[in-house]
């Protein structure tokens, strides 16, 4: 056994010479063409609608993740796009061709399963060269793709080990090998690092990114897990209730949620219940207090949630937004602190701190708080 | 389990193996006798083996339950094997606990009643009983059997493996081929084992079942019994002894290299 190979030796800077896929590889480096077009998808079982006319772009080479919680149709949006279930309604456009009723094996996608789905018959060799033996490849092409691919993952020397022999990781790159192997234009990925440790599982989520980079090939990821989706995704989509209830790159759909249930879903939240008075000005309900925020476009009088992030509230006076608070607990997390403060007659905000040397504060000390208006984002009410 | 080597616990486990086996040690060492007065050891001797051979009913009868047991064991397969798929494939269908009951009866109903009534069956169909009927009993219950045990490998069988063959570019069929079968592959095999086994064994149904012409070895030793035992029903029994119980580790050794995979 030993030491588990490390498959991106050389940082993403250096030009290594690593081998790539040729013809599935940038073949569409055009920025944002769209490789996959869904329209009007939906998908029901029984009296549960799974996902709900779904419109999505995918661009080619992007990582797009599905991040939704359990039940949000995440999953069955990806089997739709791998061809596992049938739609009831909606057109899935691949490259051009409408692939909705397209079953599996005819479909230019490959999937690496949750739980890697290798064949235990099979050597690691055999498993990744079963998708080309079903094309009927000759056996000397057969043999250097899968010598390819191996190279690939770094996984020549296990070549000949059944599945069971491999310890989990290696197991997925086994899985990934065997998926790329086809050159397919699109490649599923259905939560391909719950199954790891949780320390592989970073390690391995930029070695994904890395892969997806020096391929060029386009990547869908469905997740449940917020920090994952955001340190590989290109794109998230964040699905509710089989809708898509936001897309956007990781920082945006982080910063500027479009509702309470993205703002809740991807970390904690202040929620805070707020009336108009301007486009960028609003008061606390049941408070004396008047804060500037993100410009939106809502009537004055109109009730909304304004959305805050821990993180993004400064200690100490500075610039606009000043707010006299009160220490009401303090949790000590290592790197950061999360401090629960009273602002106003009755308004709780959670924040986050870095602790670098110093005091911290302590229960029942006065503090200066600073919310940034560019962070303060008003949420439907 | 945890006093197993306690002078209790061996005499115990000593005495049970006694109980058990010492009729058939007598009658594996009584096939060696050279005389043929059951009771009285007068030498070891091969000579009944040779003398077994030599009766032609004896072998005939063999030739019989190998060709009932190939032929019963491979019908019990076919079938046993599809009803395991369809009790744990097909979506739930209507009457799947009757299915499922009505599959695996035969291995708790008693022997004589499921061999009535398979007489019965027969007459009624105007059947000639001979060989034919005793397979068509024999993969009666075989099937049953089957079912049983490539019913529980099945079960826990992980379909995204097919999937992953489809995903692969592989259709149904040969996805099934390529990925499912080979992978129940051992269970099947351990079930036709299986049937073959109890196929050889079994009297109580053929005796029902068999007509003229079609005496099963079980059949053929229990009549020479009822004339008085002789030294060759001794080696003819040890024969099929060794005979099943190569079986039994086959079955077993291939079901052991099916966990291990």
């Amino acid at each position: 056994m030993g030491a588990v190979p490390h498959w991106h030796a050389s940082p993403p800077a250096a030009p290594a010479p690593t081998p790539t896929l040729p013809h599935a590889a940038r073949e569409g480096g055009s920025g944002l063409t769209s490789l996959v077009s869904i329209t009007g998808l939906s998908k029901r079982y029984g009296p549960v609608t799974a996902v709900d006319a779904v419109d999505l772009e995918i661009a080619r080479g992007e990582f797009l993740a599905l991040l939704g919680p359990s039940g949000s149709g995440k999953t069955s949006l990806l089997r739709l796009l791998a061809g596992f279930e049938t739609p009831d309604a909606g057109r899935i456009v691949l490259d051009g061709q409408d692939v909705a009723r397209t079953p599996p094996y005819d479909r230019p996608v490959n999937m690496v399963f949750q739980a890697y789905a290798l064949f235990p018959h099979l050597s690691v060799a055999k498993n990744v060269a079963f998708g080309l033996e079903m094309e009927k490849r000759p056996r000397a092409e057969i043999e250097s793709r899968v010598a390819e691919a191996l190279k690939l993952v770094e996984l020549e020397a296990l070549a000949g080990r059944r599945p069971d022999q491999l310890s989990g990781g290696q197991r997925q790159r086994v899985a990934i090998a065997r998926a790329v192997v086809k050159r397919p234009k699109l490649l599923l990925l259905d939560e391909p690092l719950s199954a790891l440790d949780r320390r592989l599982r970073e390690r391995t989520r930029a070695e994904l990114k890395d892969l997806q980079a020096r391929l060029g090939l386009t990547f869908v990821m469905v997740t449940h897990d917020q920090d994952e989706a955001m340190a590989v995704a290109s794109r998230i989509a964040v699905l509710n209730h089989g809708r898509i209830a936001q897309m956007g790159p990781p920082a945006e759909v982080f910063d500027r949620p479009a509702d309470r249930f993205v703002a809740e879903f991807l970390g904690d939240c202040n929620l805070l219940e707020a009336e108009v008075l301007a486009p960028d000005r609003v008061r606390l309900r049941g408070e004396a207090i008047e804060l500037l925020v993100r410009p939106m476009d809502r009537p004055a009088g109109a009730a909304v949630t304004l959305a805050l992030r821990p993180g993004k509230i400064l200690l100490g006076p500075d610039g606009r937004n000043m707010l006299n608070a009160s220490v009401e607990s303090i949790e000590y997390l290592g790197d950061l602190s999360r401090l629960t403060v009273r602002v106003g007659a009755a308004t709780r905000l959670v924040l986050t701190q870095v602790n670098r040397a110093g005091p911290l504060p302590a229960v029942g000390d006065g503090l200066f708080l600073t919310l940034p208006p560019e962070t303060l984002v008003a949420l439907p009410a | 389990m945890r006093k197993a080597n306690s002078p209790l616990g061996l005499t115990g486990m000593t005495l049970g193996f006694v109980f058990l086996y010492l009729p058939i040690v007598l009658l594996v060492i009584g096939s060696f006798n050279a005389g043929k007065a059951v009771n009285v050891w007068s030498g070891w001797s091969l000579h009944w083996y040779a003398q077994a051979f030599r009766n032609e009913q004896l072998v005939a009868a063999l030739w019989v339950s190998l060709q009932v047991g190939v032929a019963a064991a491979s019908i019990a397969t076919l079938i046993g094997t599809a009803g395991a798929f369809a009790l744990t494939r097909l979506p739930k269908f209507h009457g799947r606990g009757a299915f499922r009951l009505g599959l695996l009866t035969p291995l708790v109903i008693p022997e004589v009643i499921l061999g009535l009534s398979l007489l019965l069956l027969f007459v009624r169909l105007d059947l000639d009983r001979g060989i034919g009927t005793v397979i068509l009993a024999h993969a009666t219950f075989g099937a049953a059997y089957v079912a049983v045990v490539v019913h529980s490998r099945l079960s826990t069988f992980d379909r995204a493996l097919e999937e992953a063959a489809m995903d692969l570019g592989a259709t149904p069929m040969r996805a099934f081929f390529k990925v499912t079968l080979p992978i129940v592959l051992p269970a099947v095999l351990a079930g036709w084992l299986l049937a073959f086994t109890l196929s050889l064994d079994d009297l109580v149904i053929a005796s029902f079942t068999s007509g003229p012409g079609a005496t099963t070895l079980p059949q053929r030793l229990y009549g020479q019994v009822r004339l008085g035992v002789s030294p060759e029903i001794n080696a003819v029994s040890t024969l099929l002894i060794l005979g099943v119980t190569i079986l039994v580790i086959g079955a077993s050794l291939v079901s052991k290299q099916r966990n291990a995979s």
